[in-house]
Parts: structure tokens; C-alpha cells; sequence
């Protein structure tokens, strides 16, 4: 008993010196108090951070592998995986993540996100989303829709270029000149990334 | 409380159901022993409803006419349950895939419930259907704690609920008609998907100002037991300036648009979207699994009661039988004396 309420309270000074600790919560004890006389009834709420997968600390070398996390709203995609390095399709460019990456936030556009690890590759094409890279290494990369690379059918994709770019020509106002552009940056970015003409 | 055992499921219904057993199993003593007088009091009925005095079938009647109703609430009861289960086993598994989505955003500008603010919006998780234990009620509590919670720093506070779902908003408008800012119907007509809720964070953005948004829902933790949570989300200029909640976002190169500015502000709107996406899973998880213990329960309720009747009813048939053949035997005796 004693020694976890030391532990809490050691937890606390830390959050207050400005040391944060990944996904930890940071309530306060005034929080806590304030609580008490607002709502004696009932318990604390849980809060999203008591919930969080245990983040690895910054370590002092720069380790080998990369820990990447891929979600997606409908799925975890990557877990937590150990990979040697990862290409995210950021606004700026392609930016590829090796471990010990500056910590960065990056804004995602439609394009190919690689992960590789040895020999093995594998690519998806996402929408957009953000990515971030933190000091310990570890690689978030949040998207709305991801899908493997191998999953496309390259006549549907030539299909696709044709068809948008004959409604780009044939547009009426700028609305329907628009849409059709966003078909054919689509469709042509997946065709430069599946590689075919 | 987190147990979400709050109220018992069905304690309504049950209510509904046992209100007048005990009037109606008295009734019936108290027609078997001939003693109409009792009977307007103790019942509740109307006279329509009441056999003349001194009618002996008609209290079976009434039990039996009971005993057939509890029987098809039970049968409704029953089909809600195996519905809410059958619905919660879709629900959960999309949930438990969501929740690596907002994991990433809290890992990054973590997560400051006791954060103060002069402009908060509550956004409180409920749902549109009743009859599920008590998980509205749950966020409505908390929800109004987390008001008085920023009342508690003075008066001149601006704090305003955003209300999902039309059971949070029926409990909420009773006392706080005013502070409703926005109010979201009929979310889970068809699934809950993400464009939904990003759209519905958007309307959110749009028209609300604000400093710092909390969002209260329940997270699903098994069919019975569902815990009240706090999401806490700030606006991209509390981001950018206060570097006590936020942690070291300096530490961060910003790689993106033409300012940080508007980094920051995409990177806080994405979070919304993607909180609320799973808040909204989680509490419609918690939902069908309260609405399924919920039923269970009265299905439970429905059954006892039914043997409590049942018993009854043969009790007083028997009695009535048994008084009937004391009769024409001590009938036959007086004539043979």
C-alpha cells in the first residue's frame, strides 16, 4: 500500500517537472481533489492513456530496428513490428524513417508507403493521414485507407486513367472538371506506383 | 460503479411487471375468502375489471389473463436479447479494431484531462435506444460532474454540451435546455462508420469555438461491465502555446503544409475525428452488451414471476375446489341429519 502510493506520487512529481511519460495520464492531485468535492459518489473516469499500449522508453543508443504501428480506422494493420526502415508518402516527398529518425510529424498524401525489413517488402497505397516519429524509435502511421499494392488490377487502374481523363475533357463546369482531376491524380498515382504505362 | 451494474437491467420492466402481483395475489385470497370489501383498495383496478362479489372463477381469471401477458413480454424480452447479442458480436469486433486509432495521437500530445480552459465543449456519447441498464445514464452523470467541475473555477467559464444520441439529450435538456450547443439523432440507423463520424467532428469544428473538447463514453470492457471515460482533446492554438499539457511538441520537425499553424490544426481535427470514431464504437459495444444483460435479466424476472403466478393460480383453484366439495358434502350431511 505504502509503497504504491509512494509510487503514485513519485509518478506525479515527474508529470509536474515536465518529464513526460507515454501515455500516461496526467492528473493532477488537485484534479483528484477537485473530484472528490464535485463528485463524492462516484469513481474517477477512466481516461483514454490508462488504456494505452506501453510505449518503449527513449533509450540512450540508437537501436537497430524501427517499431512501427499502422493503424487504420478499420483495423490494426501493423502491430508494434520491428522493421529496418519505412518510406511514408509525405506532403513534402517521400520521406523514408530509419531508427534514431529526428522526431517528426508529417502530413500524408496519396501515395506508396513502403515498410521493409530485410528482403521482405511490403507496399500499400494510402489515402492520406498523418505520420509521426518519436524519439524512441518508434513509428506511428495513422491513415484512412490502406490498401497492399498487390491487391489492384492493372487493367481496372488503365481503365480508370482513360475514363477520367475523357470526363476531364468532356467537363461541363469546374466542379465535374475537378472531380474528374481527383480521378485521374488517383489513377495515375497508382499507375506510376504499380509501375505500369 | 464501473461495473455497469448500475441499475439491473430491466428494473423498469420488472416494476412494470411485479407492480400489482402482490395487489392481484391478495385479490385473489381475498375473493376466495369471500371478502369483496378489500378489493377496490388493494387492487388498483378498475370496477370493469373486478368479478361481482362472491364470483369465485373470476380471480383466475385475472391471474391467468397476468400469467398470459408475462409469458409474451417474456417472449419479447427474450427476441431482444438474442437481437442485441447477435448485433453486439459485429459491433465488438469493430471496436476492438479501432482501438489502435487513437493511440498515436495520445502517445503524441498526451492526454490532459485537468487541463483548464475558458471555452470547453462536453461532447457526451449516448445512445438512441433505451432499455439498455444504464449506460446513458452514466454519461449523462458524468458529463454534468465535468461541468460543475470547470464551475468550480468561477462563473465566467464558457462551457457547452455537444450531445450524441437521443437518450443522453432527453436526461440532459431536463436542467441544462440551455447549454445544449448541438445535438447528433439517429447515428446508428446503419453502422457506425468513419466518414460519419468525420463528418459529424467537422459540423462539430464548424460551428462550436473552442479551447479544449472532453468526450464522454463508455468503453466496452465485457458484456457486463463497460468503464466511464474521459477523452480530453485541445484546440491547435492551445497546442501550439502551452507547452505544460502538451509535452515537448518543439522536440517534433514539422513536415507538411505551408505552416505549423496548419499542421496542427489538420493533426487536432484528425485526432477528433479518429476519438470519436471509437468512442462511438465502444459505446455502442457497451451499449448491446448492457442491452443484452438488461434482457437477460428480465427474461429472468419474467420466468420467476411467471412460477410465483402459476402457483398461485393452482393454489386458488385447488382452495376453490376443495370449498366447493365441503359444501355439497356438509349440503348432503344437513339433508341426511
Amino acid at each position: 500500500m505504502f509503497s504504491r502510493s509512494f509510487a503514485e506520487a513519485a509518478a506525479t512529481s515527474s508529470s509536474e517537472k515536465q518529464e513526460k511519460v507515454f501515455g500516461e495520464a496526467q492528473v493532477t492531485e488537485k484534479f483528484k481533489a477537485d473530484w472528490k468535492t464535485i463528485a463524492p459518489n462516484f469513481d474517477m473516469p477512466k481516461f483514454p492513456s490508462n488504456f494505452m499500449e506501453v510505449r518503449p522508453p527513449v533509450p540512450s543508443t540508437i537501436p537497430a530496428k524501427l517499431t512501427v504501428n499502422f493503424v487504420l480506422p478499420s483495423q490494426y494493420e501493423i502491430k508494434a513490428k520491428q522493421v529496418d526502415y519505412v518510406i511514408v508518402p509525405a506532403t513534402s516527398g517521400q520521406m523514408g524513417v530509419l531508427p534514431g529518425h529526428v522526431p517528426t510529424i508529417a502530413e500524408l498524401k496519396p501515395g506508396i508507403l513502403s515498410v521493409h525489413d530485410g528482403t521482405d517488402v511490403k507496399q500499400y497505397f494510402v489515402s492520406s493521414g498523418f505520420a509521426f516519429v518519436h524519439a524512441n524509435s518508434v513509428a506511428d502511421i495513422v491513415a484512412i485507407e490502406a490498401v497492399p499494392l498487390d491487391r489492384f488490377d492493372p487493367d481496372e487502374i488503365r481503365r480508370g486513367v482513360q475514363e477520367y481523363t475523357q470526363k476531364m475533357n468532356s467537363a461541363k463546369d469546374d466542379l465535374e472538371k475537378a472531380e474528374a482531376q481527383i480521378g485521374v491524380e488517383v489513377h495515375s498515382a497508382l499507375q506510376y506506383a504499380l509501375g505500369i504505362a | 460503479m464501473a461495473s455497469g451494474s448500475a441499475r439491473p437491467g430491466g428494473t423498469r420492466l420488472a416494476k412494470l411487471l411485479y407492480g400489482n402481483v402482490n395487489s392481484y395475489l391478495s385479490s385473489g385470497a381475498a375473493g376466495i375468502n369471500g371478502g369483496g370489501a378489500v378489493w377496490g383498495s388493494t387492487t388498483g383496478l378498475s370496477s370493469a375489471e373486478l368479478a361481482p362479489f362472491g364470483a369465485r372463477s373470476a380471480s383466475g381469471q385475472i391471474v391467468r389473463n397476468r400469467m398470459k401477458s408475462v409469458k409474451s413480454i417474456q417472449k419479447i424480452t427474450k427476441a431482444m436479447k438474442m437481437v442485441a447479442a447477435s448485433k453486439l458480436r459485429n459491433v465488438q469486433v469493430k471496436a476492438e479494431n479501432s482501438r489502435g486509432l487513437w493511440q498515436p495521437f495520445t502517445a503524441l500530445l498526451g492526454d490532459a484531462p485537468a487541463t483548464k480552459v475558458d471555452k470547453k465543449l462536453i461532447v457526451t456519447i449516448s445512445s438512441d435506444k433505451g432499455l439498455c441498464g444504464g449506460i446513458n445514464s452514466t454519461v449523462v452523470k458524468y458529463s454534468r460532474a465535468l461541468f460543475r467541475l470547470n464551475g468550480l473555477d468561477g462563473p465566467d467559464k464558457d462551457v457547452k454540451y455537444v450531445i450524441v444520441g437521443e437518450k443522453g439529450k432527453a436526461q440532459l435538456q431536463r436542467d441544462s435546455k440551455k447549454l445544449i450547443g448541438m445535438y447528433f439523432g439517429e447515428t446508428q440507423k446503419s453502422s457506425i462508420c468513419f466518414t460519419q463520424c468525420s463528418m459529424m467532428a467537422d459540423e462539430i469544428i464548424k460551428s462550436n469555438e473552442y479551447d479544449a473538447i472532453q468526450m464522454v463514453y463508455n468503453k466496452f470492457n465485457s458484456v457486463v461491465s463497460f468503464q466511464p471515460t474521459v477523452a480530453t482533446m485541445l484546440s491547435p492554438q492551445l497546442l501550439l502555446g502551452d507547452q505544460e499539457v502538451t509535452g515537448d511538441l518543439d522536440a517534433y520537425e514539422i513536415e507538411g503544409s505551408d505552416t505549423k499553424e496548419e499542421v496542427l490544426q489538420n493533426l487536432s481535427e484528425f485526432q477528433f475525428a479518429c476519438t470519436m470514431y471509437n468512442a462511438m464504437l465502444e459505446n455502442a459495444t457497451s451499449e448491446m452488451g448492457a442491452r443484452m444483460s438488461a434482457m437477460e435479466n428480465s427474461t429472468r424476472n419474467a420466468s420467476d414471476m411467471l412460477d410465483r403466478l402459476t402457483l398461485t393460480y393452482n393454489r386458488s383453484r385447488q382452495a376453490s375446489i376443495t370449498t366447493e366439495l365441503i359444501e355439497i358434502i356438509s349440503g348432503a350431511a344437513a339433508l341426511e341429519g
